[in-house]
């Protein structure tokens, strides 16, 4: 099977491929010089002890004695296991993992509602810079105006993008955002006699809406969204009652449609006295476009390594800002920043904020995170945010003209930044979405978000956000229609996949039968 | 594309919201600048924090060298752009160094099992006690005065939204747990006990004792670390009896960033896996037998649990717990042990510079690199300091303010960035900054 993309790969096991692969690579014009090397790399700890040091530090004084001021039952000796590897095995090691790994620099990445855009390398230069990364959090307010302001300005920038009085920017990540967004609703509740007891939830939300809401104590009750994939004000005026703390409502929904009747939706959630409550980890459509706010959303968490390309790290650090309306601001978790006469000034005591839900983390937030999002927003100004919305989402229905004559589409609802199919049009001759998505690894693409949401069987989740070029999402879509032909004339070949990364599909059930979550001495995974 | 798309225009795509809701203004953002401007804009930002010295102060945050290696490995795109590894064939990078970030975290701790991170210290000691309420079915938490203070608030905002209940018990004159009133505070509906080690004091705290008590009640041990250098030279609070093991590995390859990220941990002992938030990493092989990493015990989380999850965390701090690993690999056992020793050095520099200056110590425990002296006006000698452009310490009366005995107390750090003349200098200033206050008084 040529590749008919014309991809180059760049992740291939040099030992592993076999002669006849490398005749295909031939036929798409892949010369030796094209192909990088993959070696086989140990665990650090299985390198051995050399003796070796990889740091270089100024000598203890050897005549020191802990055991003179510290007990001696307290005293470590030598930490068995750990390794001694000098600078250069280290750099090798770790630059051998990461060819392991595919990114965002390595290709196109359409992780359906992780909203994977480029990370600009102005940005990690900017958090680089050592008076933002050499500052300790508890500096005299007067040794750091430079990050108070910073804070300050994100702070205002983010309410402005989405419509809200305030926004608390302490999160760690999305789910602690909706964490500290429920806990103000509780609180807000309180406040009025009742924290009342449930949640509703439509079937399209994250997993993290649910469990963010059972860590509340709020029971959940799940709400059903129509055939066209929205939320109906009918549903909503069924569930909502005066014993309702809030909606949570992903707004576009997980399935990139956008909940066009949230308005009315807020209305019977007010009229109740409940509040409504939005993800935000899909507001790159919408930036510029419209508010959460002005839509009816009392409260909403960012995810600014989603929106405002901070890297996403491997599985974070996130950033997870939460905007509220004015009567939660009362709630908010501390600290926050103020501008006053004499500069801008942390609050951190309860004293002045004597109805805050408190700290939800140490210090204030991950600062790192907010350097490189206040660049983004610095760099694109408010002509390019609306932009972004406008390419994400044309780039998004792009795709979905492309490939809805070979993958199944099964909400015809106009599309926002995302489009989910299915594997309907697969299934009968047995290729599954997990099929689909292996073989998307051997075109050289990650594959999307797969079996989410949960509304949709086998669902194919494609986010392609506005970085990308018609060129990338040309490729794609035609590696995505060779794997549909694939699917019928050699399915067998589709299901094997994939062939080229270092290692084959794993065995997850082996892997939580048997679980072996660390290294010891000896340790065998055969 | 728009061809393609069969739409006349990008207004057409949104036509799905309704135009009531539309903004039909431009956001009211400064306007876009290109990269000359931004970096110069950037760089007069970050010129108005003072970061010529490395602070003396650490309480949850501290200074230490990053070997410049940590970095360059860590601005690998295919590191840093990657996300949670869904995918492991693609992902094996991401896999093997969580699964390395695992196992040294069980090793300085000497506990049997670690997730591939929490949000911060704070976050994973509350994520902690939650945990031990599920294990045991109990409802009562129970921590140390002594513990850092945020810390102590995190659990008590997290503990209010469950409605668990939360004592808190006080510390001696040596700055550790006060072992007769911990004792008193535990009884049978005890979930957890909580004890920092090194404390927010720098002070070396009771975890041995502390865990004995809370076996004997049938309570989980946990023992949070800000200050991980110190278990190069501290046994693992694994080994001392705790149960539990949380903190922040920040220490090791994460600059301080005014405060985040930093790479959390939690580590507990194998029986209790099941109940351990968060993702884990774990080996197993691929189909044509190689070994290879994956996530697993995934049916605890989220995204398959929803709202019966052991926790609602979902992204982690992946790549802060990366640079961790990366540190912890150059050290190896060799270099972490140098560091401790140097760490627990320089802070019996500084205290003998203090002491010559003046400055005697407010606690009389063992402690490891922090301090907390008797400076007389602590705010007072931290606002001189700052003319000065050296961040002196953290006062100790922001965190206890109705205590008059902590207005003299300043909480200082020595590490190996603290050199001999560094300290003289510091322990000369505040000598000066205190000579000051006393003749304006």
């Amino acid at each position: 099977m040529a590749n008919p993309t014309g991809w180059k790969p760049n992740m291939e096991a040099e030992k592993s491929m076999s002669e006849a692969r490398e005749a295909q690579a031939g036929e798409v014009g892949l010369g030796f010089g094209a192909r990088g090397l993959t070696f086989e790399e140990p665990l650090v700890f299985e390198r051995g002890s050399s003796g070796r040091l990889g740091v270089s530090l100024p000598p203890s004084s050897p005549s020191l004695d802990p055991a003179a001021e510290l007990p001696r039952e307290l005293l470590r000796g030598k930490i068995d296991g750990l390794p001694e590897l000098g600078e250069l095995e280290t750099v090798r090691h770790f630059t051998r993992l990461s060819t392991w790994n595919y990114g965002i620099d390595t290709g196109f990445y359409p992780l359906g509602s992780c909203t994977m855009k480029y990370n600009p390398k102005s940005s990690e230069a900017l958090a680089r810079l050592p008076g933002f990364a050499d500052a300790h959090p508890l500096l005299p307010a007067s040794m750091c105006q430079g990050a108070l302001e910073l804070i300050y300005r994100l702070e205002r920038a983010l309410s402005e993008i989405a419509g809200f009085a305030a926004t608390a920017m302490s999160p760690a990540a999305g789910a602690h955002g909706e964490l500290c967004g429920l806990m103000m609703i509780r609180a807000y509740h309180v406040a009025r006699g009742n924290p009342r007891r449930k949640v509703l939830i439509p079937d399209t939300a994250h997993g993290t809406n649910p469990a963010s809401s059972a860590l509340n104590g709020y029971q959940v009750v799940q709400l059903e969204s129509g055939p066209d994939g929205r939320l109906h004000p009918e549903t909503v005026r069924a569930a909502m009652d005066e014993d309702v703390a809030a909606v949570m409502i992903t707004n576009p929904n997980t399935l990139g449609i956008f909940e066009t009747h949230v308005a009315e939706i807020a209305e019977i959630v007010h009229a109740k006295g409940g509040l409504l409550y939005g993800d935000g980890a899909n507001l790159n459509a919408l930036l510029g476009v419209t508010r959460p706010g002005d839509c009816g959303f009392d409260v909403m968490q960012f995810n600014l390594h989603k929106t405002f390309a901070t890297p996403h790290g491997g599985g974070g650090p996130g950033s997870g800002p939460v905007g509220v309306k004015e009567a939660l601001v009362p709630y908010l978790p501390l600290p926050s920043v103020v501008r006053e006469k004499a500069g801008y000034r942390l609050v951190t005591d309860a004293k002045e904020r004597p109805q805050t839900i408190g700290k939800l983390r140490e210090f204030w937030g991950n600062f790192g995170m907010f350097v490189r999002a206040w660049a983004l927003i610095r760099e694109y100004g408010p002509e390019g945010l609306r932009r972004t919305a406008e390419l994400a989402v044309l780039n998004a229905n792009y795709l979905r003209a492309l490939l809805r004559d070979d993958y199944f589409l099964p909400y015809e609802t106009d599309s926002l930044h995302e489009v989910v199919f299915d594997d309907k049009l697969q299934k009968p001759s047995g290729v599954t979405t997990m099929d689909v998505a292996k073989r998307l690894i051997d075109h050289g693409f990650h594959p999307p978000t797969v079996y989410f949401p949960l509304v949709v069987h086998g669902a194919l989740m494609i986010e392609p956000t506005e970085t990308e070029s018609k060129e990338t999402l040309d490729r794609f879509a035609a590696a995505m229609r060779s794997i549909a032909q694939e699917s019928k004339s050699a399915p067998d070949a589709v299901k094997a996949s994939p062939e080229k990364p270092i290692r084959a599909r794993l065995d997850e059930t082996r892997a939580a039968r048997k679980p072996v979550l660390r290294w010891r001495p000896g340790m065998k995974v055969e | 594309m728009l061809e393609a798309v069969g739409k006349k225009d990008i207004e057409e795509l949104f036509r799905s919201i309704p135009e009531p809701l539309r903004l039909r203004r431009p956001l009211d953002v400064p306007p876009a600048t290109d990269e000359i401007a931004l970096l110069a804009e950037f760089r007069r930002l970050a010129a108005r924090n003072q970061t010529a010295h490395p602070p003396f102060m650490g309480a949850g945050c501290y200074p230490h060298h990053i070997p410049p290696a940590v970095d360059q490995l860590l601005l690998r795109g295919e590191f840093f752009t990657a996300y949670t590894p869904y995918q492991p064939e693609i992902s094996q990078g991401t896999l093997q160094a969580l699964f390395e970030w695992q196992t040294y975290v069980c090793l300085l701790t000497g506990l049997d099992v670690s997730n591939a991170s929490m949000y911060d210290g704070a976050t994973a000691t509350a994520e902690a006690a939650l945990m031990a309420t599920r294990i045991t079915g109990r409802r009562k938490v129970v921590l140390s005065g002594a513990l850092h203070p945020e810390y102590r608030q995190v659990v008590a905002t997290y503990l209010a939204s469950t409605g668990d209940e939360l004592v808190t018990v006080p510390f001696g004159d040596d700055g550790r747990t006060d072992l007769a009133a911990l004792r008193g505070a535990i009884d049978g509906q005890t979930a957890a006990v909580i004890v920092g080690y090194p404390n927010f004091f720098g002070v070396v705290d009771v975890v041995a004792e502390a865990a004995a008590l809370a076996k004997a009640a049938g309570a989980l041990a946990i023992s949070a670390t800000a200050e991980p250098v110190a278990l190069g030279l501290l046994q693992g609070p694994g080994q001392l009896g705790a149960d539990v093991a949380v903190g922040t590995f920040q220490s090791f390859g994460n600059p301080m960033s005014f405060g985040g990220p930093a790479p959390g941990f939690l580590a507990v002992r194998e029986s209790h896996l099941r109940q351990i938030p968060g993702r884990i990493a774990g080996a197993t092989v691929d189909k044509h037998g190689r070994r290879g990493f994956v996530l697993t015990l995934s049916t605890r989380e989220q995204h398959i649990r929803r709202e019966r999850a052991t926790s609602n965390i979902c992204t982690n701090s992946g790549l802060a717990a990366l640079a961790a690993t990366i540190h912890l690999s150059l050290l190896g056992g060799r270099g972490l042990s140098e560091l401790a020793r140097l760490n627990f050095e320089r802070a019996r520099l500084l205290r003998d510079a203090m002491k010559r200056a003046g400055f005697g110590l407010r606690f009389s425990g063992p402690v490891f690199n922090e301090l907390v002296f008797e400076v007389g006006d602590a705010e007072q000698v931290v606002g001189q300091l700052a003319e000065r452009g050296i961040a002196a310490g953290a006062p100790l009366s922001r965190w206890f303010p109705d205590e008059p005995r902590m207005k003299g107390a300043l909480l200082c750090v020595a590490t190996e960035l603290h050199d001999p003349e560094l300290i003289e200098l510091f322990a000369g200033a505040v000598r000066d900054a205190r000579a000051a206050g006393a003749s304006r008084n």
